[in-house]
């Protein structure tokens, strides 16, 4: 799977309420590719991220996932390719405790207890959370329950990791310990963010949305010059070139 | 902190609770449902009237409380909280059963109001053993016990959803209390506020509870909660089940309440 390609073609959708929030958004990430998709508020950002990971059906257009198309019918498959980490981590924790919490998706995809076991205390070592194992997830602060919410992803050996406003709510220190766990992994990496300083930390190429659409595919060096689109988006540069 | 977040926080103290290692927590779930339902129908088992013979009972939300080192004020509160329901079920027997009965020698009472004793004590000895086997056990253990006992996977999913957006709808309401008083809302609110705040606070609890449900299903849930502890039966448990069964045989077969029946009313008179 690792060498399959990620692709949107003419996504489109609107809410019930018909408010549009894609409007045919289309781009290929090549396998391992580190890509950011930044756009002001309503620019469709999660939206995009909920269709890449068949949690929600576009009214136009598809998801390609190497040769498989994201539909209901592959919806195993997908789970298998793509870890999702929800921008609020509470949505994501529930069971009572880290350990198990971490353990719930590798059994879902049919491993055994043992191995689930061994899986979860692995994603928790890589996250650097192995101290909280036996810690119900409620009682925890935001930064570690971004790293718990994380383990709980990579646990399941995804080849593609969406990830949605990965630093928002965190401190500084815990958002460059994110950062730096983000640069080292080899997954392929769709990040939806306001923080164009992480962009250019950890990203190789950046999408710009507006109104739905991608309005700019470039280097984030080329991008985040380009003042006159940034403001149009609601963006500014990122603060490390500012002052 | 808001009165609702509060209540939040002493109702999330079952599970905390659980997490403990105790003696309570370390039995089985499945050793722990099978003795309460057992407890359960011994209780309901008696006669409407029964008061004194129902006094042995105690002993096991007593035990259970204390292997669970769950805290009586907690148990206390949490029974207070369901008590108006017990009250409100038999608060007409004293008025529809005026029966004279002997309560002990020469003493009578309204048949009614030894009734109504005998629901309060059930209501106190049921509700007890529940909620200390819940704080020494942990919704998620006890649903996997439910589930393995044989209990239909919808129900047990249903019910950790239940406790999980229990929280979801509580938070989101005392966020929003607080969110209220910051602006100088005081006391109630009145009807019209009240109804926008409801109102709101739906939309929100529903939003909060799909996003919750996609960030499982994108973890690959499929209608089954699994998880990686798995049910273990020891020696103990056996011991447990058997042990506080016996007692409530023997509790019920007549012998336990007529020696502390005379027990009691030797000390009377």
């Amino acid at each position: 799977m690792s060498d399959h390609l990620v692709e949107a073609i003419g996504l489109s959708y609107a809410y019930p309420d018909g408010t549009t929030a894609l409007d045919g958004a289309s781009f290929r990430v090549a396998p391992g590719e580190s890509v950011a998709i930044v756009g002001g508020n309503g620019a469709g950002k999660s939206t995009l991220l909920l269709m890449m990971a068949g949690l929600l059906e576009a009214n136009a257009g598809e998801v390609r996932i190497g040769d498989v198309s994201v539909t209901p019918g592959s919806r195993d498959l997908v789970r298998r390719t793509i870890g999702f980490v929800f921008q609020d981590a509470d949505d994501q924790l529930f069971m009572p405790t880290v350990q198990e919490d971490v353990a719930f998706g590798p059994l879902n995809l049919g491993v055994s207890a043992e191995e689930a076991a061994s899986l979860a205390a692995t994603a928790l070592d890589v996250v650097g959370a192995s101290h909280l194992a036996d810690r119900p997830p409620y009682h925890l602060s935001g930064g570690e329950k971004r790293a718990v919410a994380l383990a709980g992803v990579i646990a399941m050996g995804p080849n593609v990791l969406l990830l949605d406003e990965p630093t928002a709510g965190l401190d500084p220190a815990a958002r460059r310990r994110l950062i730096k766990l983000l640069q080292a992994f080899e997954h392929t990496r769709i990040v939806a963010t306001h923080d164009l300083d992480l962009v250019l930390d950890v990203c190789t190429r950046v999408l710009v949305m507006e109104g739905g659409r991608i309005v700019a595919d470039g280097a984030p060096d080329a991008v985040f010059r380009d003042e006159p689109l940034l403001a149009r988006c609601h963006l500014e540069a990122p603060l490390r070139w500012q002052g | 902190m808001s009165r609702l977040e509060s209540a939040l926080a002493d109702l999330r103290l079952a599970d905390t609770l659980a997490s403990r290692d105790t003696a309570l927590s370390r039995l089985d779930p499945r050793a722990k449902i099978v003795t309460t339902i057992a407890f359960l129908f011994a209780v309901v088992s008696y006669e409407r009237h029964t008061v004194v013979a129902l006094l042995p009972f105690l002993l096991y939300p007593v035990a259970l409380a204390s292997m669970g080192e769950v805290p009586w004020r907690w148990l206390a509160r949490k029974l207070a909280l369901a008590a108006p329901f017990a009250v409100l079920m038999g608060i007409a027997n004293p008025v529809l059963d005026r029966t004279p009965m002997e309560v002990s020698q020469g003493v009578t009472m309204a048949g009614g109001w030894i009734s109504f004793g005998s629901i309060l004590l059930r209501f106190a000895l049921t509700v007890t053993a529940a909620l200390a086997v819940v704080a020494g056990t942990g919704m998620h253990a006890l649903c996997a016990g439910l589930a393995a006992l044989g209990t239909p996977r919808v129900f047990t999913a249903q019910l950790l959803f239940l406790w999980r957006y229990t929280f979801v709808l509580g938070g989101e309401g005392a966020r929003m209390a607080t969110a209220r008083e910051a602006r100088g809302g005081r006391g109630s609110p009145t009807l019209a506020v009240y109804g926008s705040l409801a109102g709101h606070l739906l939309l929100r609890a529903f939003e909060r509870a799909e996003r919750i449900y996609r960030a499982m299903l994108a973890r690959g849930f499929d209608g089954e909660i699994r998880s990686v502890r798995t049910l273990r039966w020891s020696p103990r448990d056996t011991v447990f089940v058997a042990g506080w069964v016996a007692f409530f045989i023997a509790a019920r077969a007549v012998y336990l309440p007529l020696v502390l029946g005379r027990l009691l009313t030797g000390f009377g008179g």
